[in-house]
């Protein structure tokens, strides 16, 4: 592994990141979804789609497919890990809290395991849609799944 | 000037242009700014930025109003850089329009060319290299009229496939639309024949210069282009300049684009009649100062000579494309490979890493360098990639700075590995 020159160059892609990056969990699309969503970055050509499984109010299982930067595809692996087996609230609160870490309102808490490497991301604005659309894409196909009356 | 800008050999003396270049000097986190997005923007000469100032400072007053002496003065220094602009590509004063920008140029020509010529049934032909500029003015008013938008295929290399042209363009087609030089593959399109293939069947043709005008010697008589329209940012000049050449007939037997001050004639209560070209398209207070500021620039280019700019982004881009391809196979270079009939646009992909993460790597070595889709989704899409990287380079761009881009790709290459495993 070269290191690069500057601080903020590990700041950016920590080990973590790279770790998801190269070997992303949870990838590929499930059978049968309950929930199924993709969503772009036109900015930049990202693509992430989402397939869950929800059951008795928990999201039992779930995969990510699609294309993009380290940043959004490492995002989108953690997101898996760390939201399966949670409740629906819960992987809301989850969504929120992480983006409001990447925006850089709040600081990152604990409960967010992994997803604390990608805190260095608030110092990049036009970084921060990369990292939160596979969340965008989560919440959002949890709505309507939830609206489908499943 | 002569001195100062080339070495009494005929190519440009980089090392003395770049102190005309304030910016140039600027550092960021520790490193010199290695500025390779020319094809985004260009960065100004002093005289360019003294010439903004100067204006403001000595001569500022509206244009074509005041009769006093300082109105006068604006007013003169405002149709210097029209006949500047003139000069700079072979036409007559009252065939150059200001506009903010190419955009805007191509905009001018769909809205008002388009709305007044274009029917049901019509075609207009644009190609698949096109920036966003040059097609959704055309998918606006070919919706609008009922006529048929078509495009013009790429060879695998990002040249044009003209092997269709004759069906392409025909009977129906009013209008021929392409760019002269590609912001994403670097593509420089045989103008003139292309021209002359649309003459043939009567179609209108415009060709966006944007990146054709500020690397290229370009005539508009000899090409016989009916609508030509460029940027001044991207050739040294400031924002917010755009210019629309245009036929005589054509210009003159166009309605007017925008209406209000300038442009108008008469206006009564119920009907009003407008200037001649070019004031007619040239509605509103102009972007005067910057109009001002943009001779200063068409003289500097004016004097190095574009036919020597051209050499030197020939040379540079040839020894880029070289340093590239010693890298091996994990880098695509999309574009034509041979740099005479290529710009110094090298568009390029690496296998299994994002544009995003090797620009951001580059930015971290101050080295600007552009990722993304370019405003030329059809091509990305036509390209299979989601996006690409993209350096350019000017007439103030080294060879030490194409190294350093290079060792940087090697970094990007290091630190990402190949990507995704799965």
């Amino acid at each position: 592994m070269v290191r690069g020159p500057d601080p903020s160059f590990d700041e950016l892609y920590r080990e973590l990141i790279l770790d998801h990056y190269r070997m992303p969990r949870n990838r590929g699309a499930l059978e049968d979804p309950d929930v199924n969503l993709t969503q772009h970055n036109p900015v930049c050509g990202d693509e992430v789609t989402v397939t869950a499984h929800v059951r008795d109010g928990c999201v039992i299982d779930i995969g990510f497919a699609g294309q993009g930067c380290s940043i959004s595809q490492a995002s989108a692996s953690m997101m898996t890990e760390i939201v399966k087996g949670k409740g629906l609230h819960e992987a809301n609160q989850t969504a929120e809290a992480f983006r409001s870490m990447v925006r850089g309102e709040t600081d990152g808490h604990d409960s967010l395991g992994d997803l604390l490497s990608l805190q260095g991301v608030s110092k990049y604005p036009i970084r921060v849609k990369c990292a939160v659309l596979a969340w965008d894409t989560l919440q959002k196909g949890l709505e309507a799944w939830s609206k489908s009356g499943a | 000037m002569t001195d100062r800008a080339t070495n009494g050999r005929g190519v440009l003396d980089v090392e003395a242009i770049r102190r005309d270049f304030p910016i140039l000097e600027r550092e960021i986190r520790g490193h010199k700014l290695v500025y390779l997005d020319s094809t985004a923007t260009s960065q100004k000469p002093e005289v360019v930025i003294e010439a903004l100032s100067h204006f403001y400072r000595t001569s500022n007053a509206n244009v074509h109003r005041g009769v006093y002496s300082l109105s006068e003065e604006s007013t003169a220094a405002y149709e210097s850089t029209r006949e500047k602009v003139a000069r700079f590509i072979g036409a007559g004063t009252e065939q150059i329009v200001f506009t903010r920008n190419t955009t805007e140029a191509l905009n001018l020509v769909a809205y008002t060319w388009g709305r007044a010529n274009l029917n049901e049934g019509d075609e207009v032909l644009i190609t698949l290299m096109e920036h966003h500029s040059n097609i959704v003015p055309w998918q606006i008013v070919c919706e609008e009229k009922g006529a048929v938008l078509r495009y013009v295929p790429l060879h695998p290399d990002g040249t044009l496939d003209l092997s269709n042209l004759d069906t392409l363009l025909n009977s129906r087609t009013k209008l021929f639309g392409f760019t002269q030089m590609s912001n994403v593959l670097g593509t420089i399109n045989p103008v003139d024949a292309l021209v002359r293939k649309a003459h043939d069947v009567g179609a209108v043709t415009v060709v966006d210069g944007a990146q054709g005008a500020p690397h290229l010697a370009v005539n508009v008589l000899d090409l016989d282009v009916d609508f030509y329209a460029f940027s001044a940012h991207k050739m040294l000049g400031p924002t917010g300049v755009g210019v629309l050449y245009g036929k005589k007939e054509l210009l003159d037997a166009m309605p007017p684009f925008l209406g209000g001050g300038e442009m108008i004639g008469e206006v009564h209560l119920d009907h009003f009649t407008w200037k001649d070209p070019p004031l007619k398209f040239e509605a509103g207070t102009p972007n005067f100062a910057d109009v001002v500021a943009f001779g200063a620039a068409i003289d500097y280019l004016a004097d190095l000579g574009m036919d020597r700019i051209r050499q030197h982004e020939i040379a540079i881009t040839t020894y880029a494309l070289d340093e590239i391809s010693r890298l091996g196979d994990g880098i695509t270079v999309f574009g034509p490979q041979d740099p005479m009939v290529r710009g110094g646009v090298v568009s390029f992909a690496m296998d299994g890493i994002h544009p995003h993460d090797i620009a951001q790597v580059m930015d971290w070595d101050a080295i600007c360098i552009r990722a993304g889709h370019h405003c030329a989704q059809p091509l990305m899409h036509h390209l299979q990639v989601p996006a690409t990287a993209r350096a350019s380079f000017y007439l103030y761009n080294t060879e030490q700075e194409v190294d350093i881009f290079v060792d940087n790709l090697k970094k990007v290459g290091e630190y990402f590995g190949n990507g995704p495993r799965s």
